[in-house]
């Protein structure tokens, strides 16, 4: 790839994908079926981040966003590192701004974080003077990769997003994932409904240009895509919803209610699955599940994110 | 841009405050003229004019002094983010003649020898600094502090502060009890099982942010509570920082019915709401939350009616490495002493939602009817606290400018019309200019 004809985006880090134009999300999407093909390769590796210092800034427990990441950045050739919250500084008190400009310090080029405050990102961002932020996943707020590694699957699938009707199902309330995939699909002209019970349902999404129904035939009902979220037992715990054989006999997704589904649906899940809770074993290892389709793209989006945001293919000679 | 502050007089010299817009809400006068002040009290004009320091207030507002009903001074236990001394000062220039020092202190002002302790150390301030004393020990919401003790030793309210009363019984009692004082019960109305770990105020916002939300309900609930309980009593109920618009409905509703209650409202509540809160700033972060248009324009509609009497900054002091956090990680609470009148001018009179008269009125006169202080009028007869400011003056929020210790304001930046130019306290007159 020419230096000269590297597109960009149209901004330094990826916070959300909130203010992400549709203009963005497409070069996105298409840099990273680009990548798939590097992805297949017998040596899946390319120059593009030579020479530049990304860190996996991880203060929230996480296998596979992190594995994905990891991989996606090797590729890409760059230099990783790891940096998991409870070995290191935040036991020791240290405050999330200092840990950055100590990582600025150490001249490092990226920043991948993820965080379980909302706006973690975004305040990281707002330390770092040269750095670019990535964010992983803050709380309840974004998880922007893997709204777009949904968004680059249903294309994979659909052939197109715009004009898919797109149900989610399960705890809104506390998904970043959830909010990510609303704008992204949102923006790239999809229509979407949202199904769970009222307690697990943030106020005001309407607002959003969502629907929302408590009915889960309503929702899979003439749905193009069925996207289970993973329901977490605390949620049970904390008084959200009685048991998880009630949650699973009201949203869980099995072979019987797909029945109503259009015959070309996908299921889609971001993992890990509680198998026969959202989702039913049948489904999720089904004809229709895409789910390690989505594990898969992930790397694809993210490498994809790294090369745009940190001016890849600009020193390929070097 | 810094206020320098000069001190004119002594207290007992004559002063005449000459050619100002005088505004006292307590007659409604509205009116171009002088005030005198005599062996620091407000006099009777006079005819001779040798011998007394003139003011010379041509083009500017005369207000008797503000009051700030609540304001944290943080001494004892916190003056890394707050002294008597850098509170008082930032009072001073901000306009306020007296302020009240809440008790959420360390140790809490929870009885008569703390309450001896903080008005001994502000004794040379340069603002009257009164005293709310804790409702319960330990500010904990299970015994009564030593309230009869605090009332001798002089304060002027009592109140948990930032921490509500959960328990109904108790605070029955607080009600029940002080009414031999006849004090005011500062409440801040907050179910805070209700709220649990809520960092915003609930809402399409929090949705968005991926923040734990507050509902309103949350408030207007212990509103309700509390008004029952004040009407079975007869305590008198202040709510301190009404900030829903439900609670002003149920305020309406118990005046309407005769229940002695009065409320008071910041003004980050009346000028900022919760969309504010898309940057995830820290400063913004103020407990009850900032909520929607809808709320704000209740509010302020409702202190314009006087349903709301009076306009409190809630002067929060934090220090920057408690602030410069995550916004779940950070604590609740803005400064304001030194923006208050400033905002107040800016936001709500010159855009016509609150007239000079009124504005003056909660801002001072209603803060001393509440608190039962000789303040918030300019009768002859009265201690001369008297707040004179220029309303034509420009200036932008600058924290690195505040005599406050602290810098969180949620106004940085704000461009504001009206600034201070003197102070009178007890006769005392300091003179505010800037310096580039």
């Amino acid at each position: 790839m020419n230096a000269d004809e590297t597109p960009r985006l149209n901004r330094r880090h990826l916070l959300g994908l909130e203010d992400c134009s549709r203009e963005e999300i497409r070069l996105i999407l298409d840099t990273a079926d680009s990548f798939k093909e590097v992805i297949e390769r017998p040596i899946r590796k390319v120059p593009a981040l030579r020479g530049k210092n990304i860190v996996n800034l991880f203060f929230e427990p996480s296998t596979r966003t992190r594995l994905s990441f990891e991989i996606a950045e090797k590729q890409l050739s760059a230099d990783t590192l790891n940096f998991t919250a409870s070995a290191s500084s935040v036991v020791k008190g240290e405050t999330l701004r200092d840990t950055a400009r100590n990582i600025e310090a150490m001249k490092v080029d990226c920043v991948v974080v993820r965080h379980s405050a909302s706006g973690a990102p975004l305040f990281l961002s707002q330390c770092l003077e040269r750095a670019v932020v990535v964010n992983a996943g803050d709380g309840a707020h974004e998880h922007p990769t893997q709204g777009l590694l949904d968004l680059l699957t249903i294309r994979d699938h659909m052939g197109r997003i715009e004009g898919l009707r797109v149900a989610i199902m399960g705890d809104i309330t506390h998904s970043r994932v959830a909010r990510s995939n609303i704008w992204g699909l949102r923006t790239m002209g999809a229509s979407l409904v949202v199904c769970g019970p009222p307690t697990l349902i943030p106020p005001d999404l309407e607002a959003t240009g969502v629907e929302v129904t408590h009915r889960l035939e309503e929702a899979i009902d003439g749905a193009d895509v069925i996207y289970a979220l993973r329901i977490q037992l605390e949620r049970q715990q904390g008084g959200l919803f009685p048991s998880l054989r009630e949650y699973a006999r009201l949203f869980g997704i099995t072979p019987e209610r797909m029945a109503h589904a259009k015959p070309e649906a996908i299921v889609m899940h971001p993992g890990p699955i509680n198998r026969g809770v959202e989702l039913d074993s049948a489904v999720a290892d089904g004809s229709r599940s895409v789910i390690l389709d989505q594990v898969t793209n992930g790397i694809a989006i993210r490498m994809a994110v790294l090369y745009l945001l940190n001016g890849g293919g600009e020193r390929e000679d070097a | 841009m810094r206020s320098v502050c000069e001190r004119m007089t002594e207290g007992r010299e004559t002063v005449v405050i000459r050619g100002g817009r005088i505004v006292d809400p307590a007659t409604g006068r509205d009116e171009t003229g002088d005030v005198w002040i005599c062996d620091g009290r407000i006099a009777e004009p006079q005819a001779n004019q040798s011998g007394a320091t003139v003011i010379d207030a041509t083009g500017q507002i005369v207000f008797p002094g503000l009051v700030d009903m609540r304001t944290h001074l943080r001494e004892p236990g916190y003056e890394y983010q707050e002294t008597i001394r850098t509170g008082t000062q930032a009072a001073a220039a901000g306009g306020y003649t007296a302020v009240v020092c809440l008790p959420d202190t360390s140790p809490p002002i929870d009885n008569a020898e703390l309450v001896r302790f903080v008005r001994d150390e502000a004794g040379g301030a340069d603002v009257r600094v009164h005293v709310a004393g804790a409702a319960t020990r330990g500010r904990a919401g299970e015994q009564l502090a030593e309230i009869g003790e605090m009332a001798a030793a002089g304060i002027v309210a009592v109140s948990d502060d930032d921490r509500p009363i959960d328990h109904p019984a108790v605070m029955r009692r607080v009600f029940e009890y002080t009414r031999m004082f006849d004090l005011p019960v500062m409440t801040r109305c907050e179910d805070r099982r209700l709220i649990g770990e809520g960092v915003m105020h609930e809402g399409i916002m929090s949705t968005i942010l991926g923040l734990k939300g507050m509902p309103a309900a949350a408030e207007e609930s212990v509103v309700a509570r509390d008004i029952l309980l004040a009407d079975l009593t007869g305590g008198r109920l202040h709510i301190s920082g009404v900030s829903a618009a439900g609670s002003v409905e149920q305020i309406r509703e118990a005046r309407r019915k005769g229940i002695r209650i009065t409320a008071d409202v910041t003004p980050h509540h009346l000028v900022l709401t919760d969309e504010a809160l898309r940057t995830y700033d820290t400063h913004l972060k103020v407990n009850p939350p900032l909520r929607t248009r809808r709320d704000r324009e209740t509010l302020r509609a409702a202190l314009a009616e006087g349903i709301i009497d009076a306009v409190a900054s809630d002067h929060a002091p934090w220090s920057f490495d408690e602030k410069c956090v995550e916004y779940a990680a950070a604590p609740f609470g803005a400064i304001g002493l030194e923006t208050t009148l400033a905002v107040v001018l800016t936001e709500l009179v010159q855009p016509g939602h609150l007239t000079m008269l009124q504005a003056a009125r909660a801002l001072s006169l209603a803060p001393a009817r509440i608190l039962k202080l000789e303040a918030g009028t300019l009768r002859p007869g009265l201690p001369a606290d008297v707040t004179v400011f220029d309303p034509q003056k420009n200036w932008t929020v600058c924290p690195e400018a505040f005599f406050s210790r602290s810098r969180n304001t949620p106004f940085d930046g704000r461009k504001l019309v009206g600034r201070t130019t003197w102070t009178v306290v007890g006769g005392r007159v300091l003179r505010w200019s800037e310096t580039s």
